[in-house]
């Protein structure tokens, strides 16, 4: 039971790999089509923008696979025989194992456009979707216009992308406000109002009817559905959320919904097969979690915890407090516990947001209990350990409002708010 | 198709303009440089240095008050200056050049010698020499000159590009404060008011200062009464007293990116190329012996050199030959011993290394004693000993090395691998201070920036995505690792002592008691 064969390098196959490779001395190898090496696919906006060059985006140098005996496979993985443990890659050899975890991430959606296929249509999830746009979006000359479908945290990351090279984007959204499925409104439209004052064409409650192609089968144009108007440009970036990058496990035994269906355990149902990141489906959510989680984080924590279950310390899969954090242009965002867009019932927010229109923050709490859910914070960082101790605590809103400058986390000298929002918070209180 | 990469010299007319500008005032320089005689040479250097001043003020200005404040790095690596292209090359080359001329030739920068009065290029600086100090200039007039510009012009620059960032901004006005303070008009004044006093930029200590206890130095300072003694004595106290307390409670920092004017041009001209450092292990390794080789040679020479006018017979100065040494090995071995005793549990690698060089000095302090090998240090004497420090690491490390080579190796590359300074301060750092860069729990997303943008070389991104502290003896602070991490993961700290190297296994957000029962063994 010896012989581990993850499929992907993404941040939750590679977390696996390594976490393994502490607790045994099991052979492991990991196989990838995309890239020869784990690199973070988070950063492929920055090789685009010119910050850093694809090397740096990984984040152990190549020496690393080799002295940690992990062996890195350069294939593509067609068809998992589960009775024979058993995968047959594309270049026509197979590959056993004892035990598979498949960790193969996500794709880009796409909703049957007319045109979705065409040259220069283009998701930004994978190494090569970058090598795309450089293709077809190297300068301002060559991408006159770019249009984005789709408006969640990689549509604004393109946008970021082109607009760093000059190239004019049509930015469509399908919500009335950037994000507002996750974001509350307050904090929704401060963004819409940033993305605009990067001179991005935003249109919001837009949909693409279609996507016109030259006589060379490129992109020429795209024509809005409500509106029927056409918009000329040579690039369209479809970034209307991600699904599962499962359909090579369709032929197998292992059971899929939208994902590959995993339990705490992050078993499938065929023993010694396992699924974790973005490409699992819990049966059933766990506590206020989507039951699909295509987060950076999650995919990291299932990897720690399978290792512990593959290294014969069977372990359930209980993430902790929810967090996440994201960056959209120029302002930070991160989020601890719970905010949703509309506050549940029993449920209430507290907003507060800077005059400079590029700061803003969101408490949820409990309106019965005053009991303290979660925050939402724009352009101030804060300490993720205070929010977890605080949440882990049961805090009331109180506490949390009149000690917020303990888990204020921006560099030395920055100006404070904490006064001014519990001010307004206060104020809040007595008008309420 | 793919090799076309966006245009770099993507700048505005205004840009060009500016650009035009400081090019024209440094086409003043190469021209007094080879030998024009300028007719009026107060308004050419006047025009030469405010032309590039002036284009560097309007370059900046155009290029970031234009955008909404934020980080502004696009292109850095396409661009052939910033990323080793032909320009980076070109820019390197030159001022290694210079660096060589500067140091080996100056008579090619129009040095008179032997009283002869100065021409090219340093006598077009004579008229600012004589308005500070009423003396011509020399070729270290020309070049401190120039370097506060360099500080002053980019530093305004740097300021603008983190218009959102106070430390940034507070940082940058403390190194333009400093270098124009006290490296550049102070030590002028301070010859006004007694010209025999050696130069003295107060704020250079030993072994960076590796001058300050040559004995033409020393004996400057003594030879000027109360003064001299009173600075002399500041210098072994800012060693001894002021430095460590200050390490202590902030880290290096405020040394190396607060004060320090080889950190203040590194920060200022040499934020373009902060991105070159190698990230490596094996440039690590590298440094890590390079850096102590070098602090012990410091150690060694200065301590041969002082030796060597030192007399035997107390009656005529209490500090003797024999006080000296004693007292240099007194101290040594109480650094040695208390490190072994209270932080050995805490030795890593890099500490071992350190700590057996200290080791290293001990033994053949005490062997140049007993051996008698009074003004031999291995048959090499000091003099020759403090000379070939002089040359090898003092000119062509520090500068020829250190600065020429920014487009290359980056722009720390000598506080890095060779700073004798930064390598006690950094010991100290790595052992006993409040400093560190905290990272925030589970947030990393392993991207890099914080990698790329280290001028020291650290691989920021190795600790912040396992969740715990930087705490390295080469971190210098410059914060720029936490300015421009994506999802607010570093921030710079002065905090307890307690739990700062924290290495974790699973990250907070996780299973708590998967947490707790990895984390924990």
């Amino acid at each position: 039971m010896n012989n581990i064969v993850i499929i992907g390098n993404g941040i939750s196959g590679v977390t696996l790999a390594r976490h393994i490779r502490k607790l045994s001395d099991k052979k492991i190898t990991i196989i990838s089509a995309e890239t020869d090496y784990f690199f973070s696919r988070t950063a492929l906006m920055y090789i685009y923008m010119g910050h850093m060059k694809f090397e740096h985006t990984q984040p152990y140098e190549n020496w690393f696979w080799e002295k940690n005996r992990i062996e890195l496979l350069n294939a593509y993985v067609e068809a998992i025989d589960t009775d024979n443990k058993s995968l047959r890659l594309a270049n026509g050899s197979h590959l056993n194992y004892d035990k598979l975890i498949i960790a193969t991430g996500s794709k880009p959606n796409k909703f049957g456009w007319p045109g979705q296929d065409l040259k220069g249509v283009m998701g930004m999830y994978h190494k090569q979707d970058l090598d795309n746009l450089e293709v077809h979006a190297p300068n301002k000359e060559v991408c006159k216009r770019a249009v984005i479908v789709g408006g969640g945290l990689i549509g604004i990351e393109l946008a970021e992308m082109l607009n760093s090279r000059s190239i004019p984007v049509t930015f469509l959204v399908r919500e009335s406000s950037f994000w507002n499925g996750v974001l509350p409104e307050g904090e929704s439209q401060m963004i819409n109002r940033h993305i605009k004052n990067h001179h991005i064409d935003l249109r919001l409650s837009t949909n693409l009817k279609e996507i016109k192609s030259d006589e060379n089968g490129k992109v020429k144009s795209v024509v809005i559905e409500e509106t029927g108007e056409e918009i000329p440009c040579n690039v369209v970036g479809l970034t209307a959320g991600v699904s599962p990058n499962i359909d090579f496990v369709k032929s197998s035994k292992i059971e899929t919904g939208r994902g590959i269906k995993v339990n705490r355990f992050l078993e499938t149902n065929i023993p010694d097969v396992y699924a974790i990141g973005d490409c699992a489906e819990q049966h059933e959510a766990i506590g206020n979690r989507r039951p699909i989680e295509a987060v950076w984080y999650t995919g990291r924590m299932m990897g720690e915890t399978l290792a512990q279950t593959i290294c014969d310390k069977r372990r359930e899969y209980k993430p902790g407090h929810w967090f996440n954090s994201a960056k959209f242009l120029d302002i930070e965002y991160q989020t601890y516990g719970w905010v949703w867009a509309k506050p549940k019932e029993n449920e209430t927010h507290f907003h507060w947001k800077h005059e400079d229109d590029t700061k803003c923050l969101t408490v949820g709490y409990n309106k019965d209990t005053n009991e303290f859910i979660g925050i939402n914070t724009f352009g101030i960082r804060m300490r993720h350990e205070t929010f977890d101790t605080w949440l882990t605590e049961k805090r009331d809103v109180d506490y949390v409002m009149n000690h917020l400058s303990e888990a204020n986390f921006d560099p030395e000298f920055y100006k404070h708010y904490e006064a001014e929002i519990l001010s307004a918070y206060n104020k809040q209180l007595q008008t309420a | 198709m793919s090799l076309a990469k966006p245009d770099a010299i993507n700048i505005t007319t205004k840009q060009k303009v500016a650009l035009a500008t400081g090019i024209v005032g440094l086409l003043i320089l190469a021209l007094a440089l080879f030998n024009t005689n300028f007719p009026n040479q107060g308004v050419f250097l006047t025009l030469a240095l405010g032309m590039v001043s002036i284009g560097t003020i309007i370059y900046s200005r155009e290029a970031y008050l234009t955008k909404l404040e934020g980080i502004k790095n696009d292109g850095v690596w396409f661009k052939s200056i910033s990323s080793r292209g032909v320009w980076g090359w070109l820019v390197g080359v030159i001022l290694t050049s210079f660096y060589i001329v500067l140091y080996f030739y100056p008579q090619y920068l129009g040095l008179g010698v032997d009283g002869a009065a100065n021409t090219g290029l340093i006598s077009l600086f004579d008229p600012l020499s004589q308005l500070l100090s009423g003396r011509n200039a020399s070729q270290w007039f020309v070049y401190g000159t120039l370097y506060t510009i360099a500080i002053l012009a980019f530093g305004y620059k740097f300021i603008l590009k983190y218009r959102h960032n106070r430390y940034q901004q507070i940082r940058t006005i403390s190194v333009m404060f400093f270098q124009l303070g006290f490296a550049f008009l102070i030590p002028e004044f301070m010859y006004v008011m007694n010209n025999d006093l050696p130069y003295y930029d107060l704020k250079s200590m030993w072994p960076l200062n590796y001058y300050i206890f040559d004995e033409w130095s020393v004996s400057g300072f003594l030879s000027n009464g109360n003064i001299g003694l009173a600075l002399i004595l500041f210098g072994i106290i800012t060693i001894f007293v002021i430095s460590p307390i200050l390490t202590y409670k902030f880290g290096k920092r405020w040394y190396c990116s607060w004060v320090c004017g080889c950190g203040g041009l590194a920060e200022t001209a040499g934020d373009s190329f902060r991105q070159l450092s190698s990230k490596k292990m094996s440039a690590w390794k590298i440094e890590r012996w390079l850096i102590h080789l070098v602090l012990v040679f410091s150690v060694v020479m200065t301590t041969a050199m002082v030796y060597t006018y030192l007399g035997y017979d107390s009656n005529d100065f209490w500090l003797t030959k024999g006080v000296f040494i004693s007292l240099v090995i007194g101290f040594l071995t109480i650094v040695f011993a208390g490190i072994m005793i209270f932080k050995r549990h805490e030795l890593g690698k890099d500490v071992k290394y350190g700590a057996i060089g200290l080791f290293a000095v001990i033994i053949l302090l005490v062997t140049m004693h007993f051996t008698g090998t009074t003004e031999h240090v291995f048959y090499v004497k000091a003099g020759a000993l403090r000379s070939a420090y002089g040359i090898y690491i003092g000119s062509i490390f520090s500068g020829v090395i250190g600065t020429g080579f920014y487009p290359i190796l980056g722009s720390r590359s000598w506080c890095r691998f060779g700073c004798p300074m930064a390598a006690i301060l950094g010991f100290q750092q790595r052992l006993f201070s409040k400093f560190r860069i905290t990272t925030n729990g589970g947030q990393c997303i392993s991207c890099g920036n914080c990698s790329n943008s280290c001028e020291m070389g650290i691989d920021v991104r190795h600790y912040a995505q396992k969740g715990e502290n930087i705490v390295r003896s080469s971190c210098v602070g410059c914060g720029i690792c936490s300015a421009v991490c994506p999802r607010g993961v570093l921030k710079l700290e002065n905090d307890s002592m307690n739990g700062r190297i924290n290495p974790t296994e699973i990250l907070l957000g996780n299973d708590v008691d998967l947490m707790e029962l990895v984390n924990e063994k």
